[in-house]
């Protein structure tokens, strides 16, 4: 074994190298991810020329109106050149809620998934909540945190709580076995065990959870800013529905499809580096 | 084994005395061992070997200390086995690699545990990779790595553990047999070159013959230990000669005879 080099490893040990030609494959990657989205401008474009509906804005009035929300001086009413007040109000309340649930469900997660005692007191009242959809809890949440940015904020935080309880739970009990053994013969043993065994094998089903809660927040954002407050994306989409200004109900549509995308982008990005050891999860 | 007992007065790594273990599978009690009774002395090369159900695995798992015997003891050094512990390491058939952690940081994870300083641990880990020649790959993660490499590490973990006694679950079953016979012969050299006790489970008669010193015949139903065969041929062992094929054809007729008497 001690001149390996020579012998071994052979072509048959070596890992699999990836293809050639990378920056073609990505070229193709993004023509073909950009089909779906073109086709449906195009029927846009076409529905809204051709007269089929009078109640939809064509694309090049929606863009217009957009570049006006975004910088004003083509309208200059009363949302011109307000985006990033909106955005900014938005954006706090999805990263606050989806923190703050974050920082309480991981915790409690890996509570529930380690300690038995944990899990039979508290996994059943979650169980029991769970079902319970984000909406419900609208009325209840105005009742409580009145109209304005905390109920919102409320909101978000029970849209993002489950998902990343719940895959926290998972990631935590479905450590498999044979690592407590390796790492207990290695003499690693008790409490040592959670922060050189259960956390890093938990940590993909954590991220899964951190991306699907970050995403529900993003999702439970407008009903959220139903609420009465003033600003957020959620509140210029519930504006544009009460003044029939459809331009803007679009305009506020697009901008949270592309936030939350970015956003996810971002929380992959990282995934992808602390999980670069895990061979399943590359998105 | 008692021309053993005889030439040598100090104590034995292992001693399994009259060692049991019941499982309860539902209402069905099953008797995985039963009245083992297995002496191993330091620098042995032991291989356990029987169809599946003979309690091999178990036994093994009883000397790692992940398991305790529901009857009689075993003991290290004398001293009863009750939790597993750095002394004695075990390499899985399925490697138990953590996922996570690079080649270097698979094996740094002993020495860490046993609160050895950085320098130390840098030092014992550039010395195992060396071992099993995979300096190359120090810094890959185990799902980059063929089986056989993978396997590798997990010796050089448990080496680098300083472990006294190392304990193999059918370590080579999932390797192809190219890869199997080289890691043999690596792991013989290692076995020789650093004086260690092997416990080597394996259902391969002639994966026994040609690693053991002494080759522990087990059977099912309930599992026990049928016959300690101590094998004189030296090494390095041709596999193809007249000796070796006697030797595996009178362990194999001990093995089948099990086989028989289980279907009457």
């Amino acid at each position: 074994m001690v001149d390996v080099t020579s012998s071994a490893p052979a072509a048959e040990e070596a890992p699999p190298r990836k293809a050639s030609l990378p920056h073609l494959g990505k070229a193709r990657d993004f023509a073909l991810a950009m089909i779906v989205p073109g086709l449906l401008l195009l029927l846009w474009y076409v529905a809204t020329t051709q007269r089929w509906t009078r109640l939809i804005p064509t694309p090049a009035e929606t863009a217009e109106y957009m570049v006006d929300f975004a910088v004003g001086g083509i309208y200059d009413d009363a949302f011109s050149a307000t985006l990033h007040i909106h955005l900014l109000a938005s954006m706090s309340r999805v990263y606050g809620g989806f923190l703050l649930a974050a920082a309480v469900a991981l915790p409690l997660g890996l509570l529930i998934g380690r300690i038995p005692l944990a899990r039979k007191t508290l996994d059943p009242f979650f169980q029991l909540m769970r079902p319970i959809p984000v909406t419900a809890w609208l009325p209840l949440s105005m009742i409580l945190f009145g109209l304005g940015a905390k109920s919102a904020f409320s909101l978000v935080f029970l849209g993002a709580f489950y998902p990343i309880l719940l895959n926290t739970i998972f990631g935590v009990k479905n450590v498999d076995p044979k690592l407590f053994e390796a790492a207990s013969m290695l003499g690693c043993r008790g409490n040592a065990q959670f922060f050189r065994v259960v956390l890093p094998a938990a940590l993909p089903s954590i991220f899964t959870g951190l991306r699907l809660g970050l995403g529900l927040a993003w999702f439970v954002i407008v009903v959220g800013e139903m609420t009465g407050v003033p600003q957020g994306l959620g509140a210029v989409i519930m504006d544009g529905r009460t003044l029939s200004r459809t331009e803007l109900v679009i305009c506020g549509m697009i901008i949270i499809g592309i936030v939350g995308y970015l956003s996810d982008r971002i929380v992959m990005m990282i995934g992808n580096h602390l999980l670069r050891w895990s061979p399943t999860h590359h998105g | 084994m008692a021309e053993t007992d005889s030439l040598s007065a100090p104590l034995p790594i292992i001693e399994i005395r009259n060692v049991s273990k019941t499982f309860w599978l539902g209402e069905q009690k099953i008797e995985a061992l039963s009245g083992a009774n297995l002496e191993i002395r330091k620098g042995e090369f032991i291989c356990l070997i029987g169809a599946s159900g003979c309690g091999k695995s178990t036994l093994l798992r009883i000397m790692a200390g992940f398991e305790q015997p529901t009857g009689g003891e075993a003991l290290m050094w004398g001293k009863p086995i009750t939790e597993p512990g750095p002394s004695r390491g075990m390499v899985f058939q399925d490697y138990a690699l953590f996922p996570w952690l690079t080649v270097r940081n698979n094996i740094a994870f002993g020495p860490k545990s046993q609160g050895r300083s950085t320098g130390e641990v840098k030092e014992i880990c550039d010395r195992f990779i060396e071992m099993v020649g995979l300096q190359k790959f120090a810094n890959a993660y185990p799902h980059q790595l063929s089986g056989g490499m993978r396997q590798r590490v997990a010796i050089a973990r448990v080496l680098a553990n300083d472990a006294e006694l190392v304990l193999m679950d059918e370590p080579f079953g999932a390797l192809d047999a190219m890869t199997r016979e080289r890691l043999q012969d690596e792991l013989l050299e290692i076995w020789e070159r650093t004086k260690l006790t092997v416990v080597f489970v394996t259902h391969a008669i002639e994966e026994a013959i040609f690693l053991a010193d002494r080759v522990v015949v087990m059977s099912p139903g309930p599992g026990r230990i049928d016959s300690d065969n101590r094998l004189t041929l030296p090494r390095p062992r041709d596999v193809a000669s007249p000796e070796f094929n006697e030797i595996r054809r009178d362990l194999s007729a001990r093995l089948h005879s099990h086989h028989g008497k289980k279907a009457a």
